[in-house]
């Protein structure tokens, strides 16, 4: 098993009688950015308290890092990196001292950890802002900080809980464009947990989880194509016609809506020049309408990411 | 084999007892940087034993029959209540940072949860202490005279009495959830050990339940403790309430810190 890499085999948690992860075995090769996706109450945060050695497992086996979290749990820590769901970083202290205070806590010596601390400063832009009370940061900065503090004992492994969790749109796009940076700089597993699709996309390798259990395992691509087929939406001149010349020349068959055409395609990237170039009717507009991960999540629980258990589904 | 293991195994024992060092004295310096930059709360705690040495302590004083002395009797109470505000403050912050999660982004660490825990009653015995300088620069108002050597043995004990309480204070924060929880029965424990102390008035002609608990009170010898360091700079020296020899008033109090940094670090480490 290489560094950095996660395996669990039918990994079980109970509460008082009640189940919060019933059996979840996953595999996650090193240096990849896995997505833990479900929704809220889906298990996520447990799974990962588990994984990072902060609550002991029922049942089944845990490996972090080539670990048994169970055998091991401080040599487990050693090697981890854990930013949490809630805020926790030392509000009353400044950047560099919340930044020197872990690296201490982490046996970093006094050399190594300067040199780490202005390295984990600069890798989430915060550098020239060492001196700043943490308190008088905006909230992405706060979180950046975090993500910051987790990477200063250069753990092989990540997780991240809900990292984007409770920060508007423009903060959570600064977050990933950081995230994203990390993963060229630094060859590191990310565990992720998130509700957010958009966010799901980004990774390489995603698990859908609900009520405690793995629906769906592999990468956002190879789910979406379980989904099946791209949709192009086409408005026209003459709906009619468009619809006859597409299939007479292309093969492709159309629905009739209200608001125009709907045609299922394998690749609509492909299949966009073809359309374009046989129609004889003016063309409005073109749009493309992918599979998304919701309608993956919708397919294998019967529900929508959100909590909407049945939503009206266009086509 | 064995030969060549042990320096190895001294050194790595060695270099782990560092960590832990370094791991405690960055926990007792975060405490410090705190008191450091809100002062607002520096003053607020050192405010009530002041206002109750110079109020109750002369106003009380004048009421009672010779009560010329009632501002050296309370003395004791007055050091008492000084290190006892920070040390329930810090004691109390281990339940906050558990909620909030800056314990927990401690306890991640691979750090042994005694050093955490040591650091952060040391940290609260020197804010303690440091007040409590302060405060025994009004001595000479209870009549007290400045004595170095009698100075610095309670200069001492103050630390001895913060880091002990500090120490219960948060081994009651690990084991009492909910936190609204815990400061209820904070509240409800405290006052009546102070009054039951002797730090206020002298405890005598007590129905016997009370006596009872009186003798149970971890600070009736800690007040014991402070009130007989000071009786023999007395030109008048007030008669003790109980006699237990100051040594073991001594090792009781550092017993009871040790032991509860111990307890509440193995509650601490015992995954839920």
């Amino acid at each position: 098993m290489r560094p950095g890499a996660i395996h669990t085999h039918s990994l079980r948690k109970s509460y008082q009688g009640m189940r919060a992860v019933c059996g979840i075995s996953l595999n996650v090769e090193a240096g990849e950015m896995f997505g833990f996706l479900g929704p809220n109450g889906a298990g996520k945060s447990t799974m990962i308290s588990m994984l990072s050695t902060l609550l002991r497992p029922s049942g089944g086996r845990a490996l972090v890092a080539g670990i048994d979290v169970r055998d091991d749990p401080k040599e487990v820590r050693r090697r981890i990196g854990l930013v949490f769901q809630e805020p926790t970083v030392d509000t009353d202290l400044t950047v560099r001292e919340n930044l020197a205070f872990h690296a201490t806590l982490y046996g970093l010596g006094k050399h190594d950890a300067r040199r780490r601390v202005a390295e984990a400063a600069d890798l989430v832009g915060l550098t020239g802002r060492g001196d700043t009370l943490v308190r008088t940061l905006s909230d992405s900065m706060r979180r950046l900080l975090e993500i910051a503090r987790g990477l200063l004992h250069e753990p092989g492994v990540l997780f991240l809980d809900e990292p984007t969790v409770g920060l508007d749109p423009q903060a959570r796009a600064e977050i990933w464009e950081h995230l994203r940076e990390l993963r060229h700089r630094r060859a590191i597993t990310v565990f992720l947990t998130t509700h957010h699709l958009e966010e799901a996309e980004y990774c390489d390798h995603i698990a859908m989880v609900d009520r405690g259990r793995v629906v769906a395992d592999d990468s956002p691509a190879a789910l979406k194509r379980l989904i099946g087929t791209d949709r192009i939406h086409l408005r026209t001149g003459d709906d009619q016609a468009a619809a006859a010349t597409l299939s007479d020349y292309l093969g492709l068959a159309s629905a009739w809506g209200p608001d125009g055409l709907y045609v299922q395609v394998t690749d609509a990237a492909t299949a966009i020049p073809w359309v374009c170039t046989v129609l004889r009717v003016p063309v409005h507009s073109i749009e493309v309408r992918r599979p998304s991960l919701d309608e993956v999540f919708l397919r294998y629980t019967g529900r929508t990411l959100d909590g909407a258990s049945r939503p009206e589904v266009s086509l | 084999m064995t030969v060549d293991a042990r320096p190895s195994v001294w050194s790595r024992l060695l270099r782990r007892l560092w960590w832990e060092t370094r791991a405690a004295h960055v926990v007792w310096q975060r405490e410090l940087l705190h008191y450091a930059r809100n002062p607002a709360r520096l003053i607020m705690t050192l405010a009530q034993p002041v206002v109750y040495l110079l109020v109750l302590g002369t106003g009380l004083g004048a009421m009672l029959p010779g009560g010329g002395g009632y501002p050296t009797y309370l003395f004791p109470g007055v050091l008492l209540m000084t290190v006892q505000a920070p040390a329930i403050a810090i004691g109390a912050s281990v339940a906050v940072d558990r909620e909030a999660g800056f314990l927990r982004e401690m306890l991640v660490a691979p750090v042994h949860r005694v050093s955490l825990l040591a650091g952060r009653c040391a940290g609260a015995a020197t804010v303690a202490t440091c007040q409590g300088v302060l405060v025994l620069g009004l001595a000479g108002l209870a009549h007290i005279p400045y004595a170095p050597e009698l100075m610095l043995a309670l200069i001492a004990e103050m630390a001895l009495i913060a880091f002990a309480m500090t120490a219960f204070v948060a081994l009651l924060a690990v084991v009492i959830s909910p936190t609204p929880t815990f400061h209820a029965a904070l509240g409800c424990v405290l006052t009546p050990l102070v009054f039951l102390s002797g730090a206020l008035f002298p405890i005598a002609g007590l129905p016997v339940w009370l006596t009872a608990l009186m003798v149970a009170n971890p600070l009736t010898y800690v007040i014991d403790l402070l009130r007989r360091t000071i009786a023999p700079y007395l030109a008048r020296p007030e008669p003790a309430a109980v006699h237990s020899p100051v040594l073991m008033e001594l090792a009781v109090t550092a017993g009871v810190g040790l032991l509860s940094v111990l307890l509440a670090a193995r509650r601490l480490s015992r995954p839920r």
